[in-house]
């Protein structure tokens, strides 16, 4: 047990999946040529003005409502300068002192049950810099650089948090289940990946018990949640070795190489930043209308959250299933859906294994897949009645992903529904155990995992049509005597 | 008579009546811009005037400003027309759009025949900080025009356009207004677009006109008003700019400002002002005086807010995007070097002094410190209108000085705009018409009023303009 | 009164590479200017609210609705240097 405890606040920037920029009317875009999505505006060009995109406040006021946030009755734009070349005005119009949303607070659930509470410091609204791509793909050093702008002014929302976390399993918890929840929000794509969900970590460590915070650094440039959590290990190791060796932690920003696993500093050299916040006098304050937030609110989807813990408590799920069920708002949809006519424990069975497993070969997702709602439903329903039984339900389910076809009409057209005729079973059983003697003989003897054996063979011999408990029954009884 | 002679309404009048065509209109103030004694002009571009006043002549109905020719500030962009806003830093520099205002008058049948020079970025009050060259007053060669618009204010002066546009910022329409003898307005803060106007101090800047007439001014303003979607600080008029018909100023309380009409005020323009006063009074109005104790402070307000805001507005010319670069290895020597070398010494001057009232340990102290006592500026105006219906006072404390006089001494370029600023911190609307001469220097009157007054100052000032009957014409200008 | 070592550090901030010289005289004209702003420092502005805007327009929004902009051609220009279809700066170290 280490003698120190870790102290994590996060800051979230969001890029919200809007069809224009934050400032000008050019449409957002990913991957096309560069420089391809520009105007006067988003190119800095003398003498132009910036104008919000509503849709943008819409969202940044969804996510605040969404995270209990307060929302500002009149927040202002600033402008924070600093040069830099994919920065084309040399100042981001960000907010400072009254962001559109404050204080809130999120609730994320462990694997255990246990609740993580982080408290929102606040949700601000910002512009996203332009790509600039580095000679040789290095961040300090590089041969000289090529600015695209076709990202600049890319709507952002800046989530900022309370140092509240306290390891780098809480911190990738609480971060997969906020993306969750923005995903929920039809805010974001929210992928990692691509950038339009960026994470950094303020990352300090403490004496356990003591009440003071240590020196933060801030660690930047981790681009998956298995990054983050390696990334904020590591800083704490760096940190705790530094205490414990009796050095200081130094106020920088560092990066985490995911390669290596080292933690690199950020040049020191760099001077203390002046942003010289002061307030955007091109742009004119956001009050937004009580009654807007209000319909925001009441419009809110049923979140991730709450979601899972009625699905455990109501539906009779485990907390894996709600977990892997609420993946995304697609998915939660095609789930409630089979939900709604079978048994909800039985469909979250199917859909998390043999529909996941199935669809994963042809690289589709259920609500996209050729398997509808009530198609799984009819299937789910054949099992559940003893039409048909398991392996030929998995049988069957192939064939409605490749044809298309209603399960029962699949079944119907392939023999697949289940022998539950007694007699039919009983000969069956009775040309097998005649057939082997030796392993009739050992079930005689007492070994009774040899059932299985018997099982194994009526199954082959009927397509998987046999009903398995019967089997083992009419086994028994042949051998046996029972 | 020449062309050049007509005011701007009367050459409109002259077109519609079919007297005369645009083309010919364009000609002959295209030839006084090519001698152009004064230095009032950057860019000319004739080919283009010319065939944008043959494709208006060839229309079967004129739009509103029927052809006319029109000077537009190098402050403002204009698509494929040199605009360098006075400064090496934008040195053969193409705009890929056009300002919203120049556009709206290209659309009512105005034409553009050039840009015309100014102090750099706006910064001055002399146009001697133009990195090109200085214009000269028109009435005395030797002498300023004012700035930083000044080659707006001498083109009109000169007569080589009936009008042309401006940006005033702390008076930089006002004063060379004032010291060209001319007409020149600043409307309201937010009655005109600024997009396209290459930012100066953002709060501050507003577009504005120069004329010979009050009515020019009122036609040409007409056109540009109302509601930008590209500007999120315009807003419509709540009424329609009319073309001033007063003769009288009955029933007019004209406050006159005690702060601005004392000591620094040349007796030559103190008699000026206080000859068009009485003209007030005799044309029925009422003179009382109104103290506004807080104007004193109003340069030194100014002197924060603005060269702050521009630190912030001219951090985006750094050579990547447009304009000339100083090549260097590195990003940060070629950014200090372009930004460096690029400036005009009154530029870095402000970008300097901004920086600082922004940096950290300073905004307090200074920028906070500059909005708050602007509170106080805007309260005060806002309880004197409560009194009066105007505020008089002269736009300028000294008629045209010798160039080079105060290049010397920031300090002393800034006292040119001591009357006009406060104005502007406020936001109001103003005016300046030539009100006299003194030792054979125009001088002019400011007039402010409440915010979207405009039509009451227009008409006062033009029932005034009609009294004081001032001759516009510089002495030996042959036109 | 500004020192050299603060127009030093300010002149970084603006990116302006002022030559040593030109530092010492700058920092001399800032002084007196500054001098004669002096003046707003004794004003008494305890509970006055700062201006930002002298109109007071709140909620201007723009419907999130695609606008033309400007062709590859345009946007690139004015730029010297250009770059595989980027705008070309030099490294940053
Ligand atoms: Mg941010
Ligand atoms: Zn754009």
């Amino acid at each position: 047990m280490s003698a120190y405890e870790p102290v994590i606040g996060v800051e979230i920037h969001v890029q919200l999946s809007t069809r224009t920029k934050m400032f000008c009317g050019c449409e957002l875009s990913f991957g096309d040529p560069p420089n391809t999505h520009t105007c006067p505006v988003c190119l800095a060009h003398p003498g132009v003005l910036p104008v919000v995109n509503e849709e943008a406040v819409r969202r940044a006021l969804l996510i605040g409502v969404a995270l209990g946030c307060e929302v500002a009755p009149r927040s202002i734009f600033h402008r924070k300068n600093y040069f830099y070349p994919d920065l084309p005005k040399a100042y981001q119009i960000s907010q400072f002192d009254i962001p559109i949303c404050g204080r809130g607070e999120f609730i994320a659930i462990r694997d255990d049950g246990s609740e993580i509470r982080v408290g929102i410091t606040r949700a601000h609204l910002e512009e996203d810099a332009a790509k600039l791509t580095h000679a040789g793909g290095r961040r300090v050093g590089a041969a000289g650089s090529v600015v695209d702008f076709n990202r600049g002014g890319t709507p952002l929302v800046e989530i900022v948090t309370e140092p509240d976390l306290r390891s780098a399993s809480d911190a990738a918890v609480f971060l997969r289940q906020l993306r969750q929840t923005l995903l929920f929000l039809g805010v974001s794509d929210c992928s990692m990946e691509e950038g339009s969900m960026r994470a950094d970590a303020n990352v300090s460590i403490r004496p356990v018990g003591a009440d003071q915070f240590g020196t933060k650094t801030e660690l930047k440039n981790m681009n998956s949640f298995r990054f983050l959590e390696r990334g904020i290990d590591a800083e704490i190791a760096r940190q705790t070795a530094i205490l414990g060796s009796g050095g200081q932690v130094t106020q920088e920003t560092v990066h985490f190489e995911p390669e290596t696993g080292a933690i690199t500093s950020l040049r020191s050299k760099e001077e203390s930043h002046d942003y010289r916040y002061f307030p955007e006098p091109d742009l004119v304050p956001l009050a937004p209308d009580p009654s807007w937030v209000a319909e925001l609110r009441a419009g809110l989807p049923e979140l991730p959250l709450p979601l899972r813990r009625r699905m455990v408590d109501e539906m009779g799920l485990t907390t894996e299933d709600a977990e892997v069920l609420t993946d995304s708002p697609a998915l939660v949809a095609y789930f409630m859906e089979v939900a709604a006519a079978v048994d909800p424990k039985a469909a979250a069975n199917w859909i998390r294994g043999e529909l996941r497993a199935q669809l994963r070969e042809a690289g589709q997702d259920p609500w996209e897949s050729t398997v509808t709602p009530a198609r799984m439903a009819a299937l789910v329903g054949l099992v559940e009645s003893g039409a048909v039984s398991v392996p030929a339900a998995k049988e069957v389910l192939a064939e409605v992903i490749s044809s298309g076809t209603e399960p029962a009409d699949v079944v119907e057209a392939k023999g697949l529904g289940q022998i539950s005729d007694e007699d039919e079973l009983a000969a069956i059983v009775a040309e097998i155990v005649a057939a082997n003697p030796v392993q009739a003989q050992q079930l005689r003897d007492g070994k009774d995992k040899v059932i299985g054996f018997f099982v194994g063979k009526a199954m082959a011999q009927t397509g998987g049509r046999a009903d398995p408990q019967a089997v083992q029954r009419l086994v028994r009884a042949a051998v046996l005597g029972q | 008579m020449s062309l050049r002679d007509l005011t701007a309404a009367e050459q409109v009048a002259a077109l519609a009546a079919g007297k005369v065509t645009s083309l010919e209109l364009v000609d002959a103030h295209l030839a006084a811009v090519a001698s152009d004694e004064v230095g009032a002009f950057l860019a000319v571009d004739p080919d283009r005037a010319r065939a944008r006043a043959r494709e208006i002549d060839a229309l079967p109905e004129r739009p509103p400003l029927g052809g006319v020719p029109i000077g537009i500030k190098d402050a403002l962009s204009t698509r494929d027309l040199v605009t360098t806003a006075g400064s090496r830093m934008l040195e053969g520099f193409r705009p890929v759009y056009t300002a919203t205002c120049v556009q709206r008058l290209e659309d009512a049948g105005a034409i553009v025949v050039g840009k015309t020079n100014m102090d750099e970025f706006a910064m001055g009050s002399s146009t001697e900080n133009s990195a090109y060259h200085p214009t000269r007053n028109p009435w005395d060669h030797t002498r300023v025009p004012g700035g930083s618009s000044g080659g707006s204010a001498a083109a009109v002066a000169q007569r080589q356009v009936p009008w042309s546009l401006g940006s005033d910022t702390g008076g930089s329409i006002r004063q060379p207004a004032a010291l060209c003898g001319i007409v020149g307005m600043k409307p309201t803060y937010g009655a005109i677009s600024r997009y396209g106007l290459i930012a100066f101090a953002s709060s501050l800047d507003q577009v504005g006109p120069f004329a010979r007439t009050v009515r020019d001014a009122a036609l040409l303003l007409r056109h540009m008003v109302g509601r930008d979607p590209m500007d999120s600080t315009s807003l419509d008029m709540p009424e329609a700019i009319a073309l001033p018909v007063a003769s009288d100023l009955r029933g007019l309380r004209v406050g006159v400002v005690d702060e601005l009409m004392g000591e620094g005020v040349e007796p030559g323009v103190r008699d000026a002002v206080g000859y068009a006063l009485r003209m007030v009074e005799a044309l029925g109005g009422t003179v009382v005086p109104v103290s506004l104790p807080t104007t004193p402070l109003g340069l030194a307000t100014y002197y924060v807010l603005a060269p702050a805001e521009c630190s912030s507005n001219l951090a985006r010319f750094d050579g990547v995007r447009y304009g000339p670069v100083v090549d260097d290895d590195t990003l940060l020597d070629q950014y200090e070097r372009t930004r460096g070398e690029l400036f005009g010494p009154e530029v870095r001057r402000r970008i300097m002094l901004g920086t600082f009232a922004l940096a950290s340990g300073y905004y307090d102290q200074y920028y906070g410190r500059a909005q708050r006592v602007r509170t106080l500026i805007v309260r005060e105006f806002s309880a004197a209108f409560d009194q009066v219906d105007l505020l008089a006072s002269p736009t300028s404390p000294t008629v045209a000085f010798p160039l080079g006089a105060r290049t010397a001494d920031p300090y002393s370029m800034y006292l040119a705009d001591v009357c006009t600023i406060p104005v502007s911190l406020a936001g109001l609307p103003a005016i300046s018409i030539p009100c006299g001469l003194s030792g054979g220097l125009p001088v002019g009157l400011q007039l402010a009023g409440p915010a979207f007054s405009e039509n009451r100052l227009l008409g006062a000032a033009h029932a005034l303009e009609q009294a004081l009957a001032f001759d516009t014409l510089p002495p030996g200008l042959v036109t | 009164m500004i020192d050299d070592s603060t127009v030093h550090h300010v002149a970084r901030l603006a990116r302006l590479r002022l030559a040593p010289d030109e530092e010492h005289v700058m920092g001399e004209e800032l002084s007196g200017i500054l001098e004669h702003i002096d003046v707003i420092r004794g004003m008494d502005v305890e509970g006055v609210p700062p201006t930002t805007h002298v109109i007071a327009l709140e909620n201007v929004l723009r419907p999130d609705e695609p606008r033309p902009g400007l062709s590859r051609d345009d946007a690139l220009r004015e730029a010297r240097h250009v770059v595989d279809d980027g705008f070309g700066v030099p490294r940053m170290d």
